[in-house]
């Protein structure tokens, strides 16, 4: 028989395969810690340096760091692995999810608990405010542990700025400079494209509202509560919106989409201005083949109080919930390991996210790194324009991915001229707030 | 009868066809070209429609030490676990549904039918319903991250059944009868008389499953976790989403080039036993 | 049907279709269940907290307008795919169905599509038309039209059928192909012999004989594009712009992402199994027709 005995002897080298595997790689005595993370490209290698690092500075713990996608990918495999009782120890979560993971108590081991219960040095306040304040309680308990951070920027063309007649040493500060400027710059130097931004949500509404010190939704944006309601409908916003479809109509303004795809479109000199992440900054460093700088966002001058201070992008690490003590001294000690000053002095300065505790920014500081190296001071300026207020510390919406997509679909239909911005943003409110409720319905029973 | 050949109707089918072809074949040819250029050129847009120079480097920089920019590991790596995958899903549906299909037509027994309709309901259960109850399941039984986790919940086939069982029905009665007056019992059937009929539609069937096993994408994205069981259609996914850095469009396109192939050879070298058996088992 | 003459045996019957049964109970039926017993249940992305809701996801999702217009698009989808890659396919089997020379290598040039992932295709088509660095994006705003898949959503539809079609042709081609071979060349020459004008003869005499293939091939077509395009749309478009290119498959997807609303998402699960029963039992009672010739 003989097509029964080869597939035996297939199903049988498969299954050896499968089991080899698994049990080749945790061989040793160590506690094994596994890390689900989504960074790429540079990043990517960082992650993987800091686990070989942190292996190599002690034998009792191993850490395995594991690639899992893009941050909605990583977030997802994670909630799965958790329900199926299998999460990994620590999980790279985005900014946006932050709402979710906290209302889920039983899931996580928030880390203060963790650091005091392992014994580890653990102090919130030689955090940056402005980024622990974005992963801390209402009453300022940390509960995840700041990875990456970074915040937006306006990236600009300087080669274009010239070609334009403009200054490439004064980059616009207000929306009304940069509208002027993009109609500059497209008549003269860019013909496709005046100005874009990326992350279209978080350039437009979220790093918006903080930046000129109006609410995203009540309650703290939602940090003091989950029956939290959205604001995104105030004039300055309808207005904001309004101004990009009428300037989207001839080029002016280019809708970059909701992720950073559009981000190709300053590297390759077709838009002069983009507002997109501080990450940004290895492309840019890597593909642009111009002069380029950075600057902070514009703002409305009319808004009074503008410009505050600007949040937060990027990813902290989560500890999950259920885990042996054992293995959160593993990952306590881990993460006192990536506390240490010097090593996130030297993050800070090779990946271009932010540094997370003061005293890293002071020593990049007074090292002088930033004369040389301005571009990753800005959004660190900016997160520390002003002492944040209510509407400036951070905002925590449950839902807050799906609630983007609602946002985005909006902000679409009014570009395309399909909504008026008075009709798009209020559909975005009541959408959001129904996301909202049901959010709250979900995890406060 | 031979029709007069006008112009028109001898060249024309060619430059239809070849339109055809050429349709079918540019996006490809497009990803073979992405992949011979640098990292700036592609993500600026300035290729041309010739080679770039950069061919060996990025593939040899893909199969054998891995892109940074998207996972660690090679995709020579991936390229093994897509084969391993797709190979134990094809041949494990080929024996199930065989001797499913073997039961249903060549045997009387109780509920007959009742077994019939409860593997070909299974056509009905989409695997976006029950992605997260599967998932857990695997987890449960601790196969995730394993081979078997990974092909095991993708063998049972309906459709493999279906065809199997419809080929098996067009086989002449007089066979059976005569095999029984030969005094062959079932199992000597099986592989003496039904095996050797049955060669072009598990051919057919092979090329099929060979390639929805390669092809996979939500099923292995959610129960590996390791890198190194990682598949080829993942892994290129995963070098397109990208966060805060460059997406390696040439590499992404390489690797498309990488993952493509094999299915394509498959279907390609086994075309006519590919096409005959989807002819006799689709009637 | 039931003429076979048949093995006795009382075990064997079972044991052989054991793997089988095993394999569908628990990865198929039990799983299954699960989702239907979810689309009763609001429940916490981490399934901490759960309420038991009878119906009322259901009632959400029918009193919920963004459900029918992914119904809309599903529908505008899946017309353009299944039209566009029948009636490409059949035009490119008529052409290789006559005597001409090099016929076989134009099949196979044609069908090898067949094997390229959903989610390889997604990816190489969002190549050609990338805004910012695709090829035929950089040439269709050179001949001056505004290619801007992100923002028009008629753009974002085109790139995905487009990619969805590429994916499906030679499927098409190959099942019309066999269905041009079966049919007699006598028919068709005595048609000749009468006097009709190929088109003509073609349209009369060749299509009515290959309506049952185009028949099937609609109802193939239309649960591909219901559920393997989801790789393709995934990709290309992530379901924007505004919502223009999310199908039902998808929004089952996004709303379960996060396992923000996996009861919701449950719900169109239900929804989409009941749809996909009733095309199986149109394609099953029609495979079961043929059977009887």
């Amino acid at each position: 028989m003989y097509l029964g005995r080869s597939l035996s002897k297939h199903f049988m080298a498969a299954l050896l395969a499968g089991t080899a595997l698994t049990v080749a790689a945790p061989a040793s005595a160590q506690v094994e810690i596994q890390w689900w993370h989504a960074m790429t490209g540079a990043n990517n290698d960082v992650v993987n340096r800091l686990a070989a690092e942190f292996n190599a500075s002690q034998s009792e713990y191993k850490v395995v760091a594991s690639y899992k996608g893009s941050y909605p990918d990583t977030m997802n495999a994670g909630i799965a692995a958790f329900r199926a009782g299998n999460a990994p120890h620590i999980m790279q979560v985005f900014e946006v999810g932050t709402a979710t993971m906290m209302a889920a108590r039983g899931a996580i081991k928030p880390v203060a608990d963790l650091m005091k219960e392992a014994g580890e040095r653990f102090d919130p306040n030689s955090y940056l405010p402005a980024v622990a304040g974005y992963y801390s309680t209402a009453k300022g308990e940390m509960l995840s542990f700041p990875f990456n951070s970074s915040s937006t920027v306006m990236w600009y063309n300087k080669d274009a700025f010239r070609k334009a007649g403009l200054n490439p040493d004064a980059p616009p500060k207000t929306w009304p400079e940069v509208f002027e400027a993009a109609k500059k710059l497209k008549a003269a130097a860019t013909p496709n494209c005046g100005f874009s931004t990326a992350w279209v949500t978080w350039v437009n509404i979220e790093q918006f509202s903080v930046w000129h010190n109006i609410p995203i939704g009540t309650k703290s944006n939602g940090i003091d509560g989950f029956d939290t309601e959205f604001k995104i409908n105030s004039p300055t916003h309808v207005k904001h919106f309004a101004n990009l479809a009428e300037l989207v109509k001839d080029k002016t303004y280019v809708y970059g989409g909701r992720t950073n795809t559009g981000e190709g479109t300053f590297t390759s000199g077709e838009c002069p201005i983009l507002l997109t992440s501080s990450g940004f900054y290895g492309n840019v460093k890597a593909n642009a083949k111009f002069d380029w700088a950075n600057a902070p966002m514009p703002y409305y001058p009319d808004v009074a109080g503008a410009p505050q201070n600007s949040t937060l992008g990027g990813a902290s690490l989560w500890v999950m919930g259920g885990k042996p003590a054992n293995e959160y001294k593993g990952v306590a000690k881990f993460f006192a390991f990536l506390s240490d000053t010097d090593r996130q002095a030297k993050l800070h300065t090779e990946s271009g996210y932010l540094p997370i505790t003061k005293a890293a920014y002071e020593k990049v500081k007074s090292s002088g790194f930033y004369n040389a190296n301005p571009y990753l001071e800005t959004p660190l300026k900016e997160l520390t324009n002003k002492p944040p207020t209510e509407h400036s510390k951070g905002l925590r919406f449950g839902n807050l991915v799906q609630i983007r997509d609602i946002w985005s679909e909006e902000i679409e239909a009014a570009l395309q001229g399909t909504k008026t911005a008075q009709q798009a943003m209020d559909a975005a409110v009541s959408r959001g707030n129904a996301m909202l409720r049901q959010f709250e319905r979900t995890v406060t029973r | 009868m031979v029709e007069r050949q006008t112009f028109v109707s001898r060249y024309l089918p060619h430059a239809v066809l070849l339109a055809g072809v050429a349709i079918v074949a540019f996006p490809v040819y497009l990803a073979l070209l992405a992949s011979t250029y640098d990292a700036a050129s592609v993500q600026n847009g300035q290729m041309s429609l010739l080679p770039g120079g950069r061919m060996a480097e990025n593939y040899t920089r893909l199969i054998f030490t891995g892109t940074s920019s998207s996972t660690r590991e090679p995709v020579g790596t991936m390229l093994i676990n897509s084969f391993v995958m797709a190979m134990a899903i094809s041949l494990g549906k080929i024996a199930i549904s065989l001797i499913s299909a073997y039961a249903i037509v060549f045997f009387r027994f109780p509920f007959r039918m009742a077994a019939f309709w409860l593997i070909f309901i299974t056509l009905m259960l989409p695997v976006e319903v029950r992605i997260y109850p599967t998932y857990k399941i695997v987890a449960d039984l601790r196969l995730l991250d394993t081979y078997t986790g990974l092909t095991l919940p993708l063998i049972a086939s309906a459709t493999a059944t279906l065809l199997f069982r419809q080929f098996f029905m067009t086989v002449p009665e007089e066979l059976v009868e005569a095999s029984k007056i030969d005094g062959a019992g079932p199992f000597k059937f099986f592989v003496d008389t039904l095996l050797p009929l049955s060669v072009t539609t598990i051919a057919a069937l092979f090329v099929i499953q060979f390639i929805y096993g390669w092809n996979q994408y939500l099923w292995p994205l959610l129960i590996t976790t390791r890198d190194n069981m990682q598949t080829i259609v993942i892994g290129i996914k995963k070098m397109i989403v990208t966060q805060d850095a460059l997406t390696e469009w040439q590499l992404a396109m390489a690797t498309a080039v990488l993952a493509l192939l094999p299915p394509v050879f498959v279907v390609v070298v086994m075309q006519k036993l590919f096409v005959k058996g989807l002819v006799e088992t689709e009637k | 049907m039931e003429r076979r003459a048949l093995f006795g045996g009382k075990l064997l019957p079972y044991s052989l279709l054991l793997p089988q049964f095993a394999i569908v109970v628990v990865f198929f039926y039990f799983p299954a269940a699960q989702a239907v017993w979810q689309s009763l249940l609001m429940q916490d992305a981490f399934g901490i907290s759960t309420e038991f809701v009878w119906f009322e996801n259901y009632s959400i999702l029918a009193s919920n307008p963004e459900y029918y217009k992914t119904m809309g698009t599903t529908a505008v989808f899946s017309a353009l795919v299944a039209f566009l890659s029948l009636a490409i396919g059949l035009l490119l089997a008529v052409m290789a169905d006559k005597q001409i020379k090099g016929a076989t290598i134009y099949k196979t040039m044609l069908i090898w599509p067949y094997a390229v992932a959903p989610a390889v295709a997604g990816v190489l088509w969002l190549f050609m038309f990338q805004p910012s660095l695709g090829m035929l994006a950089k040439m269709l705003r050179g001949w001056g039209i505004d290619w801007n898949p992100l923002l028009n959503g008629n753009h974002a539809m085109i790139l995905v059928v487009l990619a969805a079609t590429w994916k499906q042709i030679s499927y098409n081609f190959l099942f019309f192909l066999a269905g041009l071979a079966a049919i007699p060349k006598s028919v068709i020459e005595a048609a000749a012999i009468d006097g009709a004008r190929p088109l003509r003869r073609f349209w009369t005499i060749v299509f009515p004989l290959l309506s049952p293939t185009a028949f099937f091939l609609l109802v193939v077509n239309i649960v591909y594009v219901f559920f393997d395009t989801f790789g393709i749309i995934d990709s290309v478009t992530g379901g924007g712009p505004a919502g223009n290119t999310t199908t039902m498959v998808y929004k089952v997807y996004a709303d379960g992402k996060l396992g923000s609303d996996l009861g919701g998402s449950a719900a169109q699960s239900v929804v989409l199994m009941v749809i996909v029963i009733a095309l199986t039992a149109i394609q099953f009672k029609f495979v079961e027709r043929k059977v009887q010739y």
